[in-house]
């Protein structure tokens, strides 16, 4: 006796539909329930490729968004990831060696409960650097990133006044030897750039890239004006906040469970 | 002869002795400029002699602002293909006399602050042998 079935029988052919299917099924990520999706599976690239002679579109708004309930409070793979890739180095003077991004550790006096969370350059929408900077030097790029022009930074230091978050330093001592794709010196002020050379190379922020291969995969990086992309669709399905909202700044950079 | 003609002249002299390196008599200390890594420059020698800080500046303005990365003209090129190599084939940086911006800048005296920020040497620090002339 046989059974009937609807399977069709099965055969060596290649079917390259069913393949690009499965493909889709796996980069897309798959639905566990509604708003609920499981990730991890294959790496779905966040950065839409550009070409190396074309310019940063105002279309795209770069952002991040950190998972505090993610982010170890012994862990600073993201610091000394950025410390790396943008050739930080101290001299031994916290007060004054550069920081562009650092942890820091929160506590709700009633409550007792304790965040950790990295803070950098929120890349603002209205940033008040850009604003206070008397020779154009603070500036935004259209896709969003903030970023200092050394070349007309005269090393006043009203932005580092001006940040809210802190987020700026001021390069004392002369420096050699630099990163080839992160030019700093003696007289300037700096900040996280968000890695604008391995975004432009379409790659991830190193802070992110060390997140999420060596820490606790807290950091998420992409394009906020992309409602397809997997930061927004986080920020529109789970409660985010951006660090002194009030401010009626608009950061690029937004917190889950803080 | 006014003094702007005097500066006018003593400058003639310097891009003459400039263009004729090889044709150095002897009698003038000229610098002896290495030839790059690469096959040929992104423009012809005496272009570049007069005009490699314009191409260098408008570069600067459109990387730096726009995000455009496109290599022709970009200072990192330069650096990578004029490197330098020391006694230990270690790629020698600003601090060496005979690093290639260097040698015609110091005969030219004309300062240059471009390495008080950028690296002057290739990330890969290790670089074959300059051919000279």
């Amino acid at each position: 006796m046989s059974v009937k079935t609807n399977i069709p029988p099965a055969t060596k052919t290649f079917d390259p539909a069913r393949r690009s299917f499965l493909g889709s099924a796996v980069a897309a990520g798959i639905a566990l329930a509604p708003g609920v999706f499981l990730y991890g599976i294959g790496t779905a690239k966040q950065v839409q490729a550009r070409s190396l002679d074309e310019a940063a579109s105002s279309s795209v708004r770069w952002g991040m968004l950190i998972d505090v309930n993610r982010c170890d409070s012994g862990c600073d793979e993201c610091v000394t990831a950025c410390n790396t890739e943008n050739g930080l180095q101290g001299h031994g003077r916290p007060e004054t060696d550069a920081q562009w991004i650092r942890k820091i550790e929160l506590r709700d006096p009633a409550s007792g409960r304790q965040n950790s969370l990295p803070v950098m350059c929120m890349h603002c929408e209205d940033a008040p650097c850009v604003d206070v900077c008397p020779t154009g030097a603070s500036f935004k790029r259209p896709d969003g990133i903030v970023l200092v022009d050394k070349h007309t930074c005269i090393g006043c230091r009203y932005c580092i006044s001006a940040c809210p978050y802190k987020a700026r330093s001021f390069v004392h001592e002369a420096l050699h030897d630099q990163k080839t794709h992160a030019p700093r010196g003696k007289g300037t002020v700096e900040s996280c750039t968000m890695c604008v050379h391995r975004i432009d190379d379409d790659r991830q922020p190193a802070c992110v890239e060390a997140c999420n291969s060596k820490g606790g995969g807290a950091m998420l990086f992409g394009d906020l004006n992309d409602p397809d992309s997997e930061i927004s669709k986080r920020v529109a399905t789970y409660a985010t906040q951006q660090i002194r909202a009030d401010l009626g700044l608009n950061p690029g950079v937004r917190y889950r469970g803080l | 002869m006014s003094v702007s003609r005097y500066a006018f002249a003593a400058s003639a002299v310097v891009l003459a002795g400039l263009a004729g390196l090889t044709a150095a008599t002897g009698d003038v200390p000229y610098p002896d400029i290495p030839k790059g890594q690469g096959e040929a420059c992104v423009a012809d020698t005496e272009f570049m002699r007069r005009n490699h800080m314009s191409l260098l500046m408008h570069q600067r303005d459109e990387t730096m602002r726009k995000g455009i990365r496109s290599k022709q003209h970009s200072l990192k090129e330069c650096i990578d293909c004029h490197a330098v190599p020391g006694s230990d084939s270690i790629a020698i940086t600003i601090e060496d006399p005979k690093h290639f911006c260097r040698l015609c800048h110091d005969y030219a005296a004309v300062k240059i602050d471009c390495f008080d920020c950028h690296a002057s040497r290739p990330e890969r620090k290790v670089v074959a042998e300059a051919r000279t002339k």
